[in-house]
């Protein structure tokens, strides 16, 4: 699944320009496809469609939902369920911050604080200049490192709030 | 048999039995809020809790399965002080105003609450935001008394599969409901109510035509006539203390004369009439396809009485549109025929005449406002009460129900057949129509004891039944040796099993009767509260004793339907019927 995760397809079409709506459409149905009614294929294809589309379109998940002989609604329920799942348009880094207790109690707090700051914008959010959006999760699995955060698939671990301005310059 | 023991009772449980089901076969009370008969247990409201010797966690009853040698106790000091404090944290986050609730008296929290002796709460905390959902024409949604419980999900999804809510969001910031939050009229709702039936509080409810009837009623320059469904005697009661089951025709025609109401009319009438134009409709259908050979002649036919059905078909299969009967309801025919037939009678004009509907149904508040049903040229039905708001009226109005001597109807549109008051419960109308089609074919009484089609009856999801013609009259020889073959289903999640089967060529029928609520109309989601199957079928066999103590019990028997033909709309499927009888759906999305 991890594959799926990595955005190998939403930034540039094969000749280098960005794929136009439909094109990406037409990748979610070669996806759907594949998976079509698959007991458990809901989420992983959320996942997929996520990383076609930067986020979930509304369009995409009626498709889903569709093609899963699911409600939207139940489909709805379940990407409002996983905070992984956003329903807006993300920027180009997705930066995530662990409040899982061990997290927490280290400074995970203060550390989203100054992101906050730094980048402007609220949790679920993205910058004026779409380079970064801004999540909490909870819990990352890599407690014994905290506070952890994750800017795309980067595990950034005892970061201290201080320096989260540094870390941010390595992305552009 | 499993043995246990049950606040030291010694008790066999079936085996698969969980703790509730064996406490509650021994006679012991377990509170319960989100669990539902027949549904896999969601665990959700943790009200259930008891204690189980040798674990460490106080159990929900309603998802433990009995064990050999369980030692359980239901009422331990710890038991209650845990309940307790779950029913205050309920209560902390419910935004409830009790006495200006519409569910005051007859809210399932606000009853748990009495009986575990709550008279404070001792949290506090954040309410659940409150947003008012009053997108569609049948239901009200108030998610700040939501307690999340999950029963509606469960209707929604399970029973009826139209999955309209489901949970959004997680923690306490979930809401039930459809997709992101959004209003019901945003996502495929068929307003059939069952989540406002099943819902322990007042986060559902149909939506209040009681203001609107009360106005017309106060109005001198209104003749304001009221027609009843048949499923409304079999629970009207339940709202006055009677058992499930038993009938009070006649204290409710007394009622509503007492209200105020100008005629007091049955929709057994039109009821009767559908089956007369449906009936006529199939032997059309039969003729084209045996006959005439029509490819394009759509059987099975079913039934169009029911309008969560009709919605849930034109989402959901618009593939079997064209299946449907063009029959108007029996609700809407009544409507038609009393803005124009009885209105000319009576000498006003359509205008001048209110319709008002008692009804068990929620969706039949939204059949009524459809484009389709203004026959007269205006709206054929102004309102349609649920069972609890007509319950509510005469409470309001200071009548003593139990204390009412018997009323009879009005005529003309007050007659009623047995063959009428059977459209209340699952199978009933297909009966209804097999009694006068096989007696119209034949010109004999449909063969069966006591005219019923046992095969037919009854809570089974989906039901057949298999008919056939012999020494048919000379009119109808194309039908001689012909089986006709019917299903019944009820419950959208059992229609829509059936249109698969009948899509994928497994089953072919003539005829389909589709009922969008459990049981039929008598579970319907206008009903009092709380509807089980065993209050369905005493609700069923309160409708059967209906019919079975009328003289006429056939459709075409119906006096006020010969003088309707005979005066004003000629022959059935004639020229005037299709103007005022008969519709036509679009596929909706």
């Amino acid at each position: 699944m991890a594959d799926s995760l990595t955005c190998e397809c939403a930034c540039k079409g094969a000749d280098g320009a960005a794929p136009s709506e439909a094109e990406l459409m037409k990748r979610l149905d070669e996806v759907l496809d594949e998976h079509r009614a698959q007991p458990g294929g809901l989420i992983p294809v959320l996942q997929i469609a996520q990383a076609i589309f930067g986020y979930l379109p509304e369009s995409a998940m009626r498709k889903i939902a569709e093609a899963f002989h699911k409600s939207f609604s139940e489909v709805a329920g379940v990407v409002s369920f996983y905070s992984f799942f956003s329903t807006v348009p993300r920027g180009r880094h997705l930066v995530r911050v662990c409040l899982g207790t061990a997290c927490y109690v280290r400074g995970g707090r203060e550390v989203l604080d100054a992101l906050k700051k730094r980048l402007g914008i609220d949790v679920g959010q993205t910058t004026a200049d779409r380079r970064f959006s801004l999540a909490v999760g909870r819990c990352f699995g890599a407690c014994g490192m905290g506070p952890v955060i994750m800017v795309d698939d980067t595990v950034h671990q005892r970061v201290k709030s201080a320096r989260v301005g540094e870390l941010l310059e390595e992305h552009s | 048999m499993i043995a246990c023991k049950i606040n030291g009772l010694s008790v066999e449980a079936q085996d698969g039995a969980t703790v509730l089901d064996a406490a509650r076969a021994a006679g012991v009370r377990i509170p319960t809020l989100c669990f539902l008969e027949h549904q896999l247990p969601t665990g959700a409201c943790r009200v259930c809790l008891v204690e189980v010797q040798g674990a460490k966690a106080l159990m929900p009853a309603c998802a433990t399965p009995v064990a050999a040698g369980m030692v359980v106790t239901t009422n331990s000091p710890r038991v209650r002080r845990t309940r307790r404090q779950i029913v205050e944290l309920l209560l902390s986050e419910h935004d409830g105003n009790c006495p200006t609730c519409a569910r005051n008296g007859d809210c399932e929290l606000q009853r748990l609450a009495e009986d575990l002796g709550i008279s404070r709460v001792t949290f506090e905390g954040t309410k659940t935001r409150a947003h008012s959902d009053t997108s569609t024409p049948a239901l009200v949604r108030d998610n700040g008394k939501c307690i999340k419980c999950r029963r509606c999900v469960t209707v929604c999804n399970t029973v009826q599969n139209v999955g309209a809510l489901f949970p959004q969001g997680r923690g306490f910031a979930t809401t039930i409901g459809p997709a992101f939050e959004r209003d019901l009229a945003d996502v495929v709702c068929v307003q059939c109510g069952q989540c406002a039936a099943v819902c322990p509080v007042g986060a559902i409810q149909e939506t209040n035509h009681m203001d609107g009837v009360w106005a017309a009623l106060e109005d001198p320059t209104r003749h304001v006539v009221v027609q009843t469904a048949p499923a409304i005697r079999a629970a009207l009661g339940e709202a006055f203390g009677y058992p499930a089951g038993t009938r009070v025709t006649g204290k409710m025609v007394t009622a509503l004369r007492q209200l105020g109401f100008d005629a007091v009319f049955d929709t057994d009438v039109t009821a009767d009439l559908t089956i007369m134009e449906e009936g006529h409709e199939l032997l059309k259908r039969l003729h084209s396809a045996l006959v005439d050979k029509d490819p394009k002649v759509a059987l099975p036919m079913f039934t169009s009485c029911s309008p969560g059905w009709i919605k849930f078909a034109e989402y959901y299969a618009p593939d079997f549109l064209p299946n449907l009967s063009t029959c108007k309801s029996p609700q809407q025919m009544f409507g038609a025929l009393a803005k124009t037939w009885y209105a000319q009678r009576i000498g006003k004009s359509a205008k001048e005449v209110t319709v008002v509907s008692v009804m068990p149904c929620t969706a039949k508040k939204f059949e009524a406002q459809r484009p389709e049903m203004t026959a007269s040229g205006v709206a054929d039905v102004d309102y349609v009460l649920t069972t609890r708001e007509l319950a509510k009226m005469i409470k309001a109005h200071g009548i003593e129900f139990r204390d009412l001597p018997d009323g009879k109807m009005d005529d003309p549109l007050g007659m009623s057949t047995g063959a009428a008051d059977i459209f209340a419960n699952t199978g009933g109308v297909m009966e209804a129509a097999l009694r006068t089609a096989y007696e119209l074919v034949t010109g004999r009484e449909l063969p069966v004891k006591n005219l019923h089609l046992t095969p037919l009856a009854g809570l089974t999801g989906i039901k057949e039944a298999a008919l056939k013609i012999e020494q048919a009259l000379p009119a109808w020889s194309f039908l001689e040796g012909v089986t006709v073959k019917v299903a019944v289903a009820h419950g959208l999640g059992n229609a829509r099993q059936l249109l698969d089967r009948i899509r994928r060529g497994e089953a072919s029928y003539h005829f389909v009767e589709v009922m969008t609520c459990p049981g039929g109309c008598i579970g319907g989601g206008g009903q009092p509260r709380f509807t089980d199957d065993a209050v369905r079928l005493k609700r069923i066999q309160a409708i059967y004793a209906e019919d079975e103590g009328k003289t006429l019990r056939k459709s075409h028997e119906n006096p006020a339907v010969q003088q309707l033909y005979r005066e004003f709309l000629g022959a059935p499927l004639g020229h005037k019927s299709h103007e005022l009888l008969h519709t036509h759906y679009k596929p909706s999305l």
